[in-house]
């Protein structure tokens, strides 16, 4: 049986048509219910729902053989996990945004908030830029407006929440889509069903590219 | 001997110094702290950096050991024409994955430090394998050679400062970001291949062989390939071992094979060891050395037995019944090897099977 953590949401979804598109389906999932674990004993799989910052975590920590988890959260909490796939959905970018009058002072600190410290750390190390990081955990957009932060690191999909809090991207850290990720104690007993996962989903995806 | 399956840490920490005896490995027994400097000097090698340190009576800066091979390497013999051949079981002081404690962890291990020659190596890798019998089966021992993997860098053209990115992508089977990176790095297309088909590489120990040596025939230097095969040849009987070119280490310590055991039902590897003459070349050394750790606290954390209940019987006595009424009562319930509880009243939560009352000296 291949335990399989899906992000919750419409990502999840989007990648649940994929799996099935490419030969392990569960049609139980589609049901409208609350529940959260869905198996399919012929299939040899069994779906969960969880929080999709929380997929890494169940993949490293063996409660899930494999997951789906967007870039950004595999470079922010490093996971000990194989990467196997780059699905090509979610995609979207980690980016430097700041006010549009904004001038970068390289004599002064740089205060960076963001929801992705490390990603925001790794950065500016690898620039050599002194900064300081200041941690949120929502409306990063609004840090710079209120003076408490000169930038923020954060997700930029279609920039509209961005252009309205009068904000601009100034640099893209990096390029941000969904991968397929396998813990690497399952991988070394489960490889035959985790190759002709990823063989399938593989074609699937490359097809669509 | 105990089933596997029922085996504690203490008893598999049994099993596996006898087994290392039994190879003539000799017990090192260190001191519980070292000079913080040795592991500031060395800190990448460790698997967490943070340190216990404390200033000891003399204003030496002093830590708890968070590991054991850098003392083992520090101390020991540097002679490049015989061999050392030491196991250890000590705890470790280290800060675990996503917290910011401090845990104790009991670390079995071994090291064979001075003349490294192919026996020297298959040893330690056949005991690596008897290791992982000992203490869950089914289970996997992935070997990998990162004298190999950089050396197919070096042909590829990928430079000092990219080849780290590179092995990220390799121990991460993450194809598609070794590709960009490799691409980037402006590596032949021809060997970024080689460098792909090596990190599929899964199969049976003698074919996967057979496809390496062609695969890497031209490519990487004679004298290591053949370290290689010879090797692993020698091992291909085992049904337990793989050719695994995702297990990597760091090349500022590790050079020639690095390798990681895998239990089924545990998350996380539970052995992980290699041939680190980069880091004996740091500390000084002129001599080779190779080696392995088990860690059997995280062994423990999957495999303990949880027990159904704390008491398999609570029997409830009162002051209708002598002490040695009681006392024969209990003995003979837990004659089959019950747990039994003798008390006035039941406790609180306690979780228990059975429950039997005593009085005027017989149970009801």
């Amino acid at each position: 049986m291949l335990n399989i953590a899906l992000p919750k949401g419409r990502l999840g979804e989007k990648v649940y048509a994929m799996f099935e598109e490419a030969g392990f389906p569960c049609p139980s999932i589609r049901e409208n219910n609350r529940k959260l674990i869905f198996e399919n004993e012929e299939c040899g799989v069994r779906y969960f729902w969880v929080k999709p910052s929380d997929v890494a975590i169940y993949v490293e920590r063996g409660a899930a053989d494999v997951g789906v988890a967007g870039k950004d959260i595999l470079l922010e909490y490093e996971p000990d996990v194989y990467e196997l796939l780059d699905l090509g959905i979610g995609k979207c970018r980690m980016a430097v945004a700041a006010k549009k009058d904004f001038r970068d002072d390289a004599g002064q600190t740089l205060r960076v908030a963001t929801k992705f410290s490390r990603i925001a750390e790794n950065y500016y190390l690898s620039r050599g830029r002194d900064i300081d990081i200041i941690h949120l955990n929502g409306s990063i957009e609004i840090a710079p407006i209120l003076g408490l932060s000169d930038v923020i690191v954060d997700i930029v999909e279609t920039g509209t929440t961005l252009k309205e809090n009068d904000l601009v991207v100034y640099d893209t850290v990096v390029p941000i889509s969904a991968r397929l990720i396998a813990n690497k104690a399952s991988y070394k007993f489960k490889s035959d069903a985790i190759d002709r996962l990823v063989a399938e989903i593989g074609k699937s995806t490359e097809e669509k590219q | 001997m105990i089933p596997l399956s029922e085996q504690t840490g203490e008893s598999m920490l049994f099993s596996l110094r006898s087994l290392y005896g039994g190879y003539g490995y000799s017990r090192y027994k260190m001191n519980k702290f070292e000079e913080y400097d040795l592991y500031a000097h060395n800190k990448d090698f460790l698997i967490s950096d943070s340190v216990i340190t404390f200033t000891d009576g003399s204003g030496k800066l002093l830590a708890l050991k968070p590991d054991v091979t850098l003392s083992i390497v520090k101390n020991s013999v540097d002679s490049a024409n015989t061999t050392q051949k030491l196991y250890y079981n000590e705890n470790v002081y280290r800060v675990t994955k996503g917290s910011r404690n401090f845990k104790e962890i009991m670390q079995v291990g071994l090291e064979c430090i001075g003349k490294i020659d192919d026996y020297c190596i298959y040893e330690v890798l056949k005991l690596a394998l008897e290791s992982l019998n000992q203490i869950r089966k089914p289970n996997v021992l992935s070997v990998s050679h990162l004298g190999l993997l950089s050396e197919v860098m070096d042909r590829a053209g990928i430079p000092e400062n990219k080849k780290a990115e590179v092995f990220r992508c390799i121990g991460e089977k993450n194809l598609h970001e070794l590709t960009a990176v490799c691409t980037a790095a402006g590596a032949d297309n021809g060997i970024i291949e080689v460098l792909r088909r090596l990190v599929k590489i899964n199969g049976e120990t003698d074919t996967v062989l057979t496809e390496i040596r062609s695969m890497l025939e031209g490519i990487v230097s004679p004298a290591v390939l053949d370290v290689f095969s010879r090797v692993m040849s020698s091992l291909s009987h085992e049904p337990n071992l793989r050719i695994d070119f995702s297990v990597v280490g760091d090349i500022k310590y590790y050079n020639g094979f690095v390798f990681k055991g895998f239990a089924e039902g545990i998350p996380t590897g539970i052995l992980s060891g290699g041939q680190y003459d980069t880091l004996m070349k740091k500390m000084g050394k002129k001599s080779g050395a190779i080696g392995f750790a088990v860690y059997l606290d995280t062994v423990e954390q999957f495999i303990r037995k949880s027990e159904e209940f704390d008491v398999d019987t609570v029997l409830i006595y009162d002051e209708t019944s002598s002490p040695e009424q009681i006392g024969k009562q209990l003995r003979e319930i837990a004659a089959g090897g019950k747990r039994v509880l003798a008390a006035t009243s039941v406790p609180q939560q306690i979780k228990y099977g059975k429950l039997v009352r005593m009085s005027g000296g017989k149970a009801e």
